[in-house]
């Protein structure tokens, strides 16, 4: 069974005073432990998508399935159980969080919301937290504008682990870092994913990293599917004018290796 | 080549809350007439405080050491000025929302012309006039010309960063275009009085793949087709590789290496480099997923 399944989604927007499709007949699905890249274009509907099945967004039309129900006909009770299951990481924490609040705080929000922790557990876990997240726990006492950006961005993933999720909406979530810290962020959402079968709905405007992390891929243009399969296959040997496009545009490192 | 310009043992701190922040240590180098020379290094190396020097656009109360020797022989003292437009200061990539307009072009002590293109071209624009008047603004003040001299200019620079109708783009608002359009325009304005000298700060880092490709060939043209020389600063090394004719690697406000880009990407002598190189996510590099073994 998908851990979630999306279909013939729809979200139209205007522009100029007319209606246009942001978002126009999407739908894929994405398996436990699996992940799913959404590329594209600026502008092609990737985080409309990335709100829709956050239910940040009501759709116009189609249906999304989460762990098998109705997300979208779900009642508020049912709901609110269900957001702790899927969670999400954006490209700015900063703009996330309170930059003020430390980074205890911020941990410490879910496990409560969720009643998933009593008060006098709770340090225990948020240490735990970050350990998991390959953070000293001595740093739950910090303000989130006093540690570094890929410390943030683990924070932000610690945050969203903390509800044990079966899915997590990474939009552009290792873009804004440098290359040695995305590398090692990437790493632990692997390692996460294996040791808690979690799915990524994975978004971003970079083959390369899709390509290092993701098992399938949905290629967007202009809020449609436009080619969708197998990641490595299909960056290999793209058939849609975007697909060819996005990865004619990719900058290639040449490196003659001895 | 000849250097257009030699830095040498360029040092500067900031002041930020009674502490002092170095961020460029000690930096010599020659910048080569009609090359295109390519600043890389992660966020915080000093990559934009060296860009910064080099147009005299340090914000007052940096220290600054060293010299910045033109051509021509003439010493620019680096020092920290005030600009018309102060720089905001901003951690990390700057956000957009910025209040003081960034400048497009600058005349040196000597006459010497640099244009600049920053990461948001909404931060040099301005957004209550046309582009045609700012793009013109430029080519009067700097070339001398008359209104309708620099209109015509404008077009044809609006032409030449290939803007969709540019009759009906000189009446457009900043607001009215896509980002990648706004930083033609700001190329454009850019180079409107001819500088020699074309410095672009991670200027294709907030656009898409595909546009990052569209500015890079325009940048590459434009530099060709003028003769001017390029300082392209970016956090990627795969895109500097690509487009530059020599690479220089700052971290932590040191310049670590620098050479022939064929050189830095096939036989990089500092290991930091190597590091750089090897943490670039290449569509032939072997996926992560494999490394750890891991599949669904
Ligand atoms: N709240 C909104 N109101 C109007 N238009 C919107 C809104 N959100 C997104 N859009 C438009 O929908 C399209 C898709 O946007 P988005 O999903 O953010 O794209 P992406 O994340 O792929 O860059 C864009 O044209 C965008 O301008
Ligand atoms: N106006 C400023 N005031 C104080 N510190 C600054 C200022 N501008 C940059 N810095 C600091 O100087 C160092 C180098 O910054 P910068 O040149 O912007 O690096 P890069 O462009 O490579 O990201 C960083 O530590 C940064 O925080
Ligand atoms: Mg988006
Ligand atoms: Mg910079």
């Amino acid at each position: 069974m998908s851990v979630l399944a999306v279909s013939s989604l729809a979200k139209r927007y205007h522009r100029g005073g007319k209606p246009f499709a942001a978002v126009d007949d999407v739908s894929f699905d994405i398996g436990p432990a699996e992940t799913l890249a959404l590329a594209g274009p600026s502008g092609s509907g990737k985080s409309t998508i990335a709100r829709l099945v956050l239910r940040l967004i009501e759709p116009d039309t189609g249906r999304i399935d989460f762990e098998g129900a109705d997300f979208l006909a779900l009642s508020c009770a049912a709901l609110r159980s269900c957001r702790a299951r899927i969670q999400m990481v954006f490209q700015d924490p900063l703009a996330a969080f309170n930059p003020h609040a430390t980074v205890g705080r911020v941990l410490d929000d879910p496990l409560r919301i969720h009643n998933i922790a009593s008060r006098a557990e709770r340090p225990r876990r948020i240490a735990a937290l970050l350990e998991r997240v390959g953070l000293d726990a001595g740093l739950a006492a910090r303000a989130i504008h006093e540690i570094s950006g890929g410390q943030r961005q683990r924070v932000a993933i610690a945050r969203a682990i903390a509800t044990h999720p079966s899915l997590i909406v990474l939009d552009e979530a290792v873009s804004a870092l440098d290359v040695s810290v995305r590398g090692q962020i990437l790493e632990l959402l692997l390692d996460l994913q294996r040791q808690e079968r979690i799915a990524y709905l994975f978004i971003s405007h970079d083959l390369g990293v899709i390509r290092a992390v993701a098992h399938r891929i949905v290629i967007l243009d202009s809020g449609r599917i436009a080619e969708s399969g197998d990641a490595r296959a299909v960056i290999a040997n793209p058939q849609s004018a975007i697909g060819k496009a996005l990865v004619a545009a990719t900058p290639k490192l040449i490196r003659n290796r001895p | 080549m000849t250097a257009l310009l030699s830095i040498r043992d360029l040092g500067v701190v900031y002041r930020r809350d009674g502490s002092e922040v170095p961020a460029l240590k000690s930096v010599s180098l020659d910048v080569l007439a009609g090359e295109r020379l390519a600043i890389i290094g992660e966020s915080g190396s000093g990559k934009s405080t060296l860009a910064l020097a080099v147009a005299g656009l340090l914000p007052t109360g940096a220290l600054v050491d060293g010299t910045i020797e033109w051509s021509a022989g003439q010493l620019q003292k680096p020092r920290s000025v005030t600009p018309l437009s102060v720089l905001p200061y901003t951690a990390g990539r700057p956000e957009g929302g910025v209040k003081d307009r960034q400048p497009l072009h600058f005349r040196l002590i000597g006459g010497r012309d640099i244009g600049f293109v920053f990461q948001d071209p909404s931060s040099s624009l301005d957004p209550v006039m046309p582009i045609g008047k700012q793009i013109a603004e430029v080519a009067r003040t700097h070339l001398h010309l008359t209104w309708r001299e620099a209109f015509t200019r404008a077009k044809i620079l609006l032409e030449r960063v290939r803007l969709p109708d540019p009759d009906s783009a000189l009446h457009a608002y900043p607001h009215q275009l896509s980002g990648g359009q706004k930083q033609r325009v700001a190329i454009a304005a850019a180079i409107a009085a001819e500088p020699m000298l074309l410095i672009a700060d991670e200027a294709t880092s907030a656009l898409d793949t595909i546009v990052q490709a569209e500015i890079v060939a325009l940048i590459r043209r434009l530099v060709a087709e003028d003769g001017m020389t390029l300082i392209f600063i970016s956090h990627d090394i795969a895109l500097a590789a690509a487009l530059a004719d020599r690479i220089a690697v700052l971290r932590h406000g040191e310049l670590i290496e620098l050479g022939e880009t064929r050189q830095i990407v096939n036989a990089p002598r500092h290991a930091y480099t190597r590091a750089l190189l090897d943490a670039h996510l290449g569509l032939d590099a072997e996926p992560l997923l494999d490394r750890q073994g891991a599949s669904a």
